[in-house]
């Protein structure tokens, strides 16, 4: 059941325990529990939301920075990327294989903010060696989530 | 002028649908639960390989029977599903559909008067195909008590010296019935003592929420009498595509692959191009629509349970089929009503078959999000006509 559960809930965190027990075929109490559980252990790590901020009007810019930089004796790249993480304006690390070392998500107001915390913060790090940073446009699909389509159901309204 | 047309079409009914259709489509702001295709688009790897055929230039007519590599892949498929061992070439015939299937194997299987076992409610178009066929259809009206399975005395019983073919449409349409192993075992029985052969519709078999699809052609003694049909339509949302296949015994394919060739040439090449891929890389797709499926179904099962609806609880397909036996309205009267009072679209029990009387016929090929509106509005309805029979 968990990894049923887990998967709609990725999809919909907010729906309604009753329905989610109906549909899963068990008692609301299992699916209770189960919940606690996949938190306590970790498994569900918060419950967020997807928002297009630019149907708001608020100005956000976002950006990928890829950077490379020297792993550090006895704590390889984990040290550094703590140190890139603890900035809130950070959204997401990866540790990535191929050209480059560190994949950071970031998001400003401007493109001037993103910019100095680059310039300032990021690159001024001792071990980062360089970074290239890759301004986002425009996003069609985030979370397995496409923005601008709404689905349209075409089918022809009664077929035996 | 003469009439222009032939007694044996003219004198076959329009389906009790497209009433329905008609109503429904002067009324945007209806909901329907009548569709019977999944709502799901073709998986984009499925799509994506189409795309890639045409960009290719695969645009010419396939052998007739189908692309070998596409027989290959079914009958790795039923191989892999049911432990069905099938000669991709000689046993396997690429269709435009399940339908086609089913027309032309009555045509190529029936002499003038030859009778047709029809279990009932089922799906519309195996009665006309028995007709055009020049045989005679023969109604077994499946019970409520029964599920809507069909039994091996309700088979005895319809048995004449004029049977040849029983056609056995599990999981069903309407209903959502399934035959399990023992249901199987008793009918293939029958089917061997009388030597009747089996039209097996099993386009939906992917879709079971119970123990995993049995074919009848898995019983003994049944292969060599079983055409099994199946297709793309259902299992991977491919309906538009028009894509199915029969397996049968090597006399029956090769006659049926004669007429496929004076009718249709083949079938059409993008889809089966398309289908490869689906076998050989769809069957994640698969589990993941049943599991979503599954959980809608559990949804109206107890929606109408706890609107006091009476309803079995079915393992196949995408329907479900409660009874309004207690509103003492006929079934397309109550369709008719729901549709103009609350505009939900649901299809009455009777468009298959006379046996569905005071049953609907509900689609969960629908969202979520979709099927609860829906519920709100017939719970609203069904609270209105109580409160007037009080």
């Amino acid at each position: 059941m968990r990894e049923q559960l887990l998967r709609i809930i990725e999809k919909n965190s907010r729906i309604d325990l009753k329905e989610l027990a109906v549909i899963l075929g068990v008692e609301e109490a299992a699916i209770i529990e189960e919940l606690q559980k996949c938190e306590q252990e970790g498994v569900i790590c918060g419950y967020h939301t997807m928002i297009d901020w630019d149907k708001v009007g608020v100005e956000k810019v976002s950006a990928l920075i890829e950077v490379r930089v020297t792993p550090q004796r006895g704590q390889g790249f984990d040290k550094i990327a703590e140190r890139i993480y603890k900035y809130p304006e950070v959204n997401a690390v990866y540790l990535i294989s191929g050209g480059y070392d560190l994949l950071v998500s970031l998001e400003g107001k401007t493109l001037r903010e993103v910019s100095s915390f680059v310039s300032d913060k990021l690159s001024t790090l001792e071990t980062v060696i360089s970074t290239a940073t890759h301004f986002i446009l425009k996003k069609y699909k985030d979370h397995g989530t496409i923005l601008e389509k709404k689905y349209e159901d075409t089918r022809e309204k009664v077929t035996p | 002028m003469r009439n222009p047309l032939a007694d044996k079409v003219a004198d076959i009914p329009f389906s009790g649908i497209r009433k329905f259709f008609d109503i429904v489509s002067e009324m945007p702001d209806a909901i329907s639960l009548g569709v019977g295709e999944p709502d799901f688009d073709t998986p984009w790897h499925i799509r994506d390989e189409g795309i890639y055929s045409l960009e290719k230039g695969r645009t010419f007519y396939t052998s007739n029977a189908g692309l070998k590599e596409l027989k290959m892949e079914v009958a790795n498929y039923l191989k892999r599903r049911q432990g069905l061992e099938y000669d991709y070439n000689k046993e396997i015939l690429i269709t435009v559909g399940g339908s086609e299937a089913i027309d032309i194997g009555m045509r190529v299987m029936l002499n003038p008067g030859e009778e047709v076992l029809v279990p009932q409610p089922s799906y519309v178009s195996y009665e006309p195909c028995v007709r055009l066929a020049g045989g005679v259809p023969v109604i077994i009206n499946l019970k409520e008590e029964n599920e809507f399975r069909l039994t091996a005395q309700e088979l005895l019983d319809a048995i004449t010296d004029k049977t040849k073919i029983l056609v056995l449409p599990f999981p069903n349409n309407p209903t959502g019935a399934i035959l399990e192993e023992k249901d199987l075992q008793e009918i293939a029985k029958v089917c061997v003592d009388k030597d009747i052969f089996v039209m097996s519709d099993e386009i939906y078999a992917e879709l079971t929420y119970k123990e995993k699809h049995i074919s009848i052609a898995q019983m003994p003694g049944m292969q060599e009498r079983t055409i099994l049909i199946n297709g793309f339509s259902k299992a991977y949302a491919m309906t538009g595509w028009r894509l199915g296949y029969a397996c049968g015994p090597a006399d029956i394919i090769e006659q049926m692959l004669k007429v496929h060739q004076y009718a249709i040439m083949c079938a059409p090449t993008t889809s089966q191009y398309a289908a490869v891929e689906a076998l050989k890389n769809g069957d994640e797709d698969v589990r993941e629509m049943r599991e979503a499926y599954n959980q809608r179904r559990r949804y109206l099962v107890h929606a109408f349970r706890e609107m006091g609806l009476e309803c079995f609880e079915p393992f196949g397909a995408f329907y479900i089929f409660p009874s309004i036996q207690e509103f003492g309205m006929s079934s397309d009267e109550f369709a008719t009503r729901l549709l103009m009072e609350e505009k939900v679209a649901v299809v009455p029990g009777t468009a298959f078959g006379a046996c569905g009387e005071g049953f609907l016929r509900i689609s969960y090929a629908y969202s979520l999000e979709n099927l609860k509106v829906a519920i709100g509005r017939i719970r609203n309805f069904i609270e209105r006509l109580r409160k007037e029979k009080q």
